[in-house]
């Protein structure tokens, strides 16, 4: 085939995949019609919410005042917080659960986990794997109530019975004696998994050239892990890291499930959990807690604009290959 | 057998089997424990015990829950219809949605995809204050509101209100990875049957359906795990004991004020975990794949 004919027909295609301009009525109602439910959806569930959560942070609307009487009060809410007296230990709360878990388990657990399953057999491997996976689809009240049995006191906690009581350390309940421990424990179990996986593929993904060449110079595995994979892991660890670090600063169902924020380990999302549908006194500061959520909503807009800044989300994007008949 | 490039030594692989092994027996002992406190009197530390604390103690009586408290099976019967009508809801939703997207070039294509994605990141649970609102005002919509049949319709505090929301918060998820599924299916076949005149919906429904069946077992799979075991969305929509779930129902057991009975906790605990455990007993491998393909957003 010539050059000039190959050309022709790309442009003949071309002008077939791009049927915009002749758009009919009739060729947009049928995609309409598929894609109808998922934006209405996605237009209840996700965009009006955000304008409430902003619209009611500028109310004090509570069950006190109910959904008749309450006013506007511009920014009191947001003045609220930052002269709050529980602002600042629920903030300093939040960085040390999300630092904590993420170097400890989301990332550094994630990694260790993936760089051992893939230098053992593979059957191997792929069974640690499926245990590591087996936290984050266990039901989220069973395995809390699992980790509260670790820790209870003597004589039915796990740890008083089999570990601490041999090595002569006195028992006691642990959970408000080390609560931060267990928190960090109970989520890391569960995050890990997410980075396991990703680190795993990409691992796998190493061109086996690579590792030939590695091996015929002599490297030690220290040596592979150290100038091989990490440097290729750089990108799969960024995207971790920044992911789960807003999955980690928003998600607070099992803090909520272990103490209730009690035994300081109140962090900020439970704090507008807890402030707007569910606390102890029945007063429910929709208000107030909105602005709470507010500011998180805000994060998470801002990262997520950034992942697809930097994550080459909009490669993803692209249009079909082939879409017109 | 040397299956891997670079593993090493006979001794070295058992050194590297050792280390993961320590790392996993924090999350094997909590399901040891479970399981051997169902049929225990109690239990100190993973020996069964029986009242005067001697070892033994075995026991049945734990199960009695299932045929002397009645809310079980209903608690039971409403986690069994949140499952399932996520599951059909996600898969039939997510599929129609992915579909256009991925084969029909339309005005507005680039800004759903690039939204849904933004969203797939997004912390949806910062929104359950507001989607609280949202629920109240779906109550006041006649019949669908609050009148329907099995799933007690769409607003707050029923069964239908908490799928819509699950549902909602698992889309971006769940078009992105039909998307991914769609992309990779050969046009030929699809084309041919649109030259033959059938339509956009019987070509969806009929021909390409069934090509993406392991793409659809997995989302599948996924929801109906995710529904099952959802505890926030239903305990904090869901007031009324007659609509709760197993979650929430075992969430009360455990915070109820007089001492908790582990072991019979532990019974309605593992009573929720069997259905999930079989589940992963059998998928493993299409679950993970979903988790590698749902993070990079699809295919």
């Amino acid at each position: 085939m010539s050059e000039s004919a190959s050309t022709a027909q790309a442009l003949e295609v071309g002008k077939a995949r791009y049927p915009e301009e002749k758009a009919s009525l009739r060729s947009l109602l049928s995609p309409l019609l598929f894609m109808a439910p998922a934006i209405v959806l996605v237009v209840v569930f996700f965009f009006i919410p955000v304008v409430i959560v902003l619209v009611i942070s500028l109310t004090d609307m509570s069950t006190a005042t109910g959904f008749n009487n309450w006013k506007w009060v511009q920014f009191d809410n947001y003045l609220r917080i930052a002269t709050h007296p529980n602002t600042l230990p629920v903030l300093r709360n939040t960085l040390m659960y999300v630092a904590l878990t993420l170097a400890l388990f989301n990332v550094g657990m994630a990694l260790v986990i993936a760089l051992l399953t893939t230098h053992i057999p593979r059957r191997s491997g792929f069974l640690f794997r499926a245990l590591w996976l087996l936290p984050r689809l266990t039901p989220s009240v069973v395995y809390i109530m699992m980790w509260k049995y670790v820790a209870a006191d003597a004589p039915y906690g796990i740890l008083n019975q089999h570990l601490l009581g041999p090595l002569g350390i006195p028992p006691t309940n642990w959970l408000p004696a080390q609560p931060w421990i267990f928190v960090i424990l109970t989520n890391g179990f569960i995050g890990a998994s997410f980075g396991m996986v990703i680190f795993t593929s990409a691992i796998e993904s190493i061109p086996r050239d690579y590792m030939v060449a590695a091996l015929v110079d002599g490297c030690s595995l220290w040596q592979r892990i150290r100038y091989l994979i990490l440097p290729l892991l750089r990108w799969p660890l960024l995207f971790v890291t920044t992911y789960q670090t807003l999955s980690l600063l928003t998600s607070f169902e099992q803090i909520l499930l272990l103490t209730e924020g009690q035994f300081g380990t109140e962090v900020w999302s439970l704090w507008a959990y807890q402030r707007a549908l569910s606390n102890y006194w029945g007063n429910f500061q929709w208000g107030f807690g909105a602005a709470l959520a507010a500011v998180l909503v805000l994060i998470g807009v801002v990262m997520a604009l950034v992942y697809m800044r930097y994550f080459q989300f909009n490669q993803l994007v692209q249009e079909p290959k082939i879409e017109a008949l | 057998m040397e299956d891997r490039l670079g593993m090493g030594g006979r001794w070295r692989v058992a050194i590297l089997l050792l280390i993961l092994t320590i790392l996993t027996v924090p999350i094997l002992i909590g399901y040891v424990w479970i399981l051997i406190s169902t049929f225990s009197q109690r239990t100190y530390g993973l020996i069964p015990v029986d009242a005067s604390g001697q070892v033994g103690g075995l026991t049945l009586r734990n199960w009695s829950f299932l045929w002397e408290d009645p809310n079980i099976w209903k608690v039971t019967l409403n986690s069994l219809i949140l499952a399932i009508g996520l599951t059909i809801g996600v898969v039939l939703v997510s599929s129609m949605a992915g579909y256009v997207l991925s084969r029909i070039s339309f005005p507005g294509r680039r800004v759903f995809l690039g939204t849904t994605l933004v969203l797939h990141a997004f912390p949806s649970v910062t929104l359950l204050i507001a989607i609280f609102f949202v629920l109240r005002w779906i109550s006041r919509i006649p019949i669908l509101g609050r009148d329907l049949p099995i799933i007690g319709g769409f607003g707050y505090n029923t069964l239908g209100g908490v799928i819509l929301v699950m549902l909602a918060l698992q889309l971006p998820l769940g078009v992105w990875l039909m998307k991914g599924f769609f992309d990779h299916v050969s046009w030929d076949m699809e084309r041919a049957a649109l030259i033959d005149g059938c339509s956009r919906w019987r070509t969806w429904w009929q021909i390409l359906l069934p090509q993406i069946r392991p793409g659809i077992a997995a989302l599948a799979i996924f929801s109906f795990i995710s529904g099952w075991n959802e505890f926030l969305i239903p305990y904090t929509y869901i007031t009324d004991q007659q609509q709760s779930t197993i979650a929430a129902y075992l969430n009360k057991l455990l915070s109820d004020t007089a001492p908790v009975n582990y072991s019979q906790v532990a019974a309605v605990g593992l009573f929720q975990l069997i259905p999930v455990m079989l589940f992963f007993l059998f998928t493993q491998e299409y679950l993970l794949s979903i988790f590698a393909g749902g993070a990079k957003g699809g295919s």
